[in-house]
């Protein structure tokens, strides 16, 4: 068995806890399986330190309109996990060494075979997953098989997780995923008041680093939540960019163009963070 | 994975909403303390004899319990084989079983101090209900309805907002309950403080699947002491229709035991299951994840959910409860489906026989009768759930006869 300290990107980008991770979410062929392919490279280069890449589904119930929508982009194409697998793959061989992880909702998983799943996101050279349907109740199969590949499934951690907060910190690898508002994923204007104290009390109860999203979309909220977290999450504010410019992500011709703007708005959040 | 044949004497569901391998909780972690509250709260109004004093009151003069057992004498005639009673769910006020279970959930909202009720509703008659509970008890009511749904019951539309509630359109996917119910769900995930969320089925992350058996064994439990009292026996076959399941549950929970009564639930094989049009899940899905419940879904080979079909806006539901997905696989119910045309069919002939106009719902469970009754001997017995009335479906039903003379599909 392979140790995952050793060999996780997660792991090895985590260890100096005084650099803050950036850490943006797409959708895997939104607008088109290609696009994706340049937005990711794009984002590493503009200082995105692992990067979340969502695997579209027909009923995503923890997402708000935005992704949503940018899955409902993604099945025109059929996108599945297996494309999702083919593109960590591709990009791993253009030479992106950022960590990868893949987010996906749990039937899909279920269905690829969550043994299977585990070994090819290793064989991919992905390094984790976030399964937004799957509390640590019903995570065992996964994890297991995780544990098995030097993989990590990152557990989700909520404002109203309350006395949950413990059991889920002192099981949380690779990073613990701080969901800062109630509901589903989506650009919000306001963070919650009482923010800064759940993420202590996340920090409290557990030895793993910890990464928060849900509603984060400005430079000013990355810059609001950074002293209190070693990582940020972006995903539905990165998203609506994609959205704006899809027209010309979709055009060979004006791809280039588009991707140079989404690599400015993720670098503007970026810069935030330090 | 869920091919274990477990006995059917099992309490179910087990300590972590287990129905043999299915139901679970697969929500996000936003949800889960609200279900374990959810759970803790239940379990102790179950066992207070106050609230269920409260719930009998309610059930008894106002929902109009217990419901009748009719003899259905000229159906029996007409289909010339064994004689058919009908479990009188219509007569419930609101015109269904679903006030059964939307008065227990939302006095329990009111003993959790919650001011705010949510519902999902496919053929709008858990709405109406959520809707009707929520004034009697002085509740705020919001409900999510697909968008093809609002059309397609737009009286019972009127009904919600004329009762006040707040009907909230889903637009997302093929407009309809599963859509309705995800949009349930986010909005919970987003107000799970103040906000008690109404399931109107058997679905749903547990406790929801045993919950809402537990307020709708109600029907199961008189049509049984009623035919001891009628017959002095029991029935030979109980049939129900089965959408998400509720009123199929709580009518065959309270005979599980009594081995010599075959029990059958009748899916929606909407224009037949070898086409792509059907909502016949436990006859032709796979398991998998739907509304936080592992159960018999319709799906692509990627997991992808699949859209149901069906005439019946109650049937049209590509999960199914994960009790009924374990009564499957254990063999104690065998689950059939009829087509939209059987359906229609069996809608024209309690009409003419009995003067009972059904809900295409329940139309669904007569249908299978048709077939089956005139292969019995008189001396068996066969109740049907009638779980609700038809006045709701009275265009639907309409524009189908009239497509049906036009030469579409006799």
């Amino acid at each position: 068995m392979m140790t995952t300290t050793a060999t996780n990107r997660i792991d090895r980008l985590f260890a100096d806890r005084s650099r803050k991770l950036f850490i943006p979410f797409i959708t895997v062929g939104d607008p088109t399986p290609e696009a994706t392919f340049h937005l990711v490279r794009a984002m590493v280069d503009a200082g995105a330190d692992i990067i979340e890449l969502g695997v579209p589904y027909s009923d995503p119930l923890a997402d708000g309109p935005t992704i949503q929508r940018a899955s409902q982009r993604a099945l025109q194409h059929g996108v599945s996990i297996a494309d999702a697998l083919q593109l960590v793959s591709r990009l791993r061989e253009s030479g992106v060494e950022a960590g990868i992880v893949l987010f996906s909702y749990f039937n899909p998983v279920l269905q690829y075979g969550i043994e299977r799943f585990f070994a090819d996101l290793a064989a991919h050279g992905a390094d984790g997953v976030v399964i937004p349907d799957l509390p640590i109740e019903e995570n065992g199969p996964a994890v297991a098989a995780a544990k098995q590949n030097g993989l990590h499934v990152i557990s989700l951690v909520a404002p109203t997780s309350d006395t949950r907060i413990k059991t889920i910190g002192e099981q949380a690898t690779g990073f613990l995923y701080c969901v800062s508002s109630l509901g589903v994923t989506g650009a919000r204007a306001e963070l919650r008041e009482d923010l800064a104290d759940f993420l202590q009390r996340v920090k409290a109860s557990t030895t793993a680093p910890t990464a928060v999203g849900f509603g984060i979309s400005t430079p000013e909220q990355v810059r609001a939540v950074a002293s209190h977290t070693d990582g940020v999450i972006v995903g539905s504010a990165i998203v609506q960019e994609i959205e704006k410019h899809q027209d010309q992500l979709k055009d060979p011709a004006h791809m280039p163009e588009a991707v140079e703007k989404i690599k400015t708005f993720v670098q503007q959040l970026v810069s935030a963070l330090q | 994975m869920p091919s274990n044949i477990q006995t059917t004497t099992r309490v179910v569901p087990d300590e972590n909403g287990r129905f043999g391998a299915f139901g679970g909780k697969y929500v996000p972690e936003t949800l889960m303390n609200a279900l374990h509250e959810l759970e803790t709260a239940f379990e102790e109004a179950r066992r207070d004899p106050q609230f269920a004093a409260e719930l009998n009151e309610l059930l008894n003069k106002y929902a109009g319990r217990p419901t009748p057992l009719t003899y259905a004498e000229r159906l029996t005639e007409a289909l010339g084989g064994a004689q058919i009673y009908l479990k009188r769910e219509d007569l419930n006020h609101t015109g269904a079983h679903k006030l059964n279970n939307a008065l227990g959930q939302a006095l329990l909202a009111k003993r959790m101090g919650k001011k705010a009720i949510i519902a999902e509703t496919g053929a709008g008659q858990h709405g109406v209900a959520s809707a009707t509970v929520a004034a009697k008890l002085g509740l705020s009511c919001k409900v999510f309805m697909g968008e093809e749904d609002i059309r397609r019951q737009s009286l019972n539309v009127f009904r919600m907002k004329l009762l006040g509630a707040e009907v909230i359109p889903a637009v997302s996917g093929s407009r309809t309950l599963k859509d309705a119910t995800n949009e349930a769900i986010r909005h919970w995930v987003s107000h799970v403080e103040e906000t008690f969320y109404v399931i109107g089925s058997v679905v749903g992350p547990h406790p929801y699947p045993y919950m809402v058996r537990e307020f709708q064994k109600i029907i199961g439990e008189e049509t049984r002491q009623q035919i001891l009292q009628q017959l002095g026996k029991l029935p030979d076959e109980v049939v129900a229709c089965v959408g998400g399941g509720s009123n199929a549950i709580g009518m065959f929970y309270p005979f599980i035991q009594d081995e010599s009564v075959a029990l059958r639930g009748v899916e929606a094989a909407g224009k037949g299951i070898g086409t792509d049009k059907h909502a016949a899940t436990l006859t032709l899905g796979r398991p998998g994840v739907i509304h936080g419940s592992l159960t018999y879904l319709l799906q692509d080979e990627h997991g992808q959910v699949q859209e149901a079909h069906s005439i019946s806006a109650g049937l049209d539901y590509p999960g199914v409860g994960p009790e009924h997905a374990y009564l499957k696989d254990t063999g104690r119910v065998t689950y059939t489906s009829v087509t939209d045309a059987e359906a229609l069919a069996a809608v024209e002939l309690l009409c003419r026989t009995e003067g009972i106009i059904p809900a295409l719902e329940s139309a669904h469970a007569i249908a299978e009768v048709m077939k089956r009754a005139p292969q019995m001997s008189p001396e068996k017995i066969i109740v049907i759930c009638l779980s609700g009335r038809g006045d709701k479906d009275v265009l639907t039903i309409q524009e189908a006869l009239a497509e049906r003379t036009e030469g579409g599909e006799a």
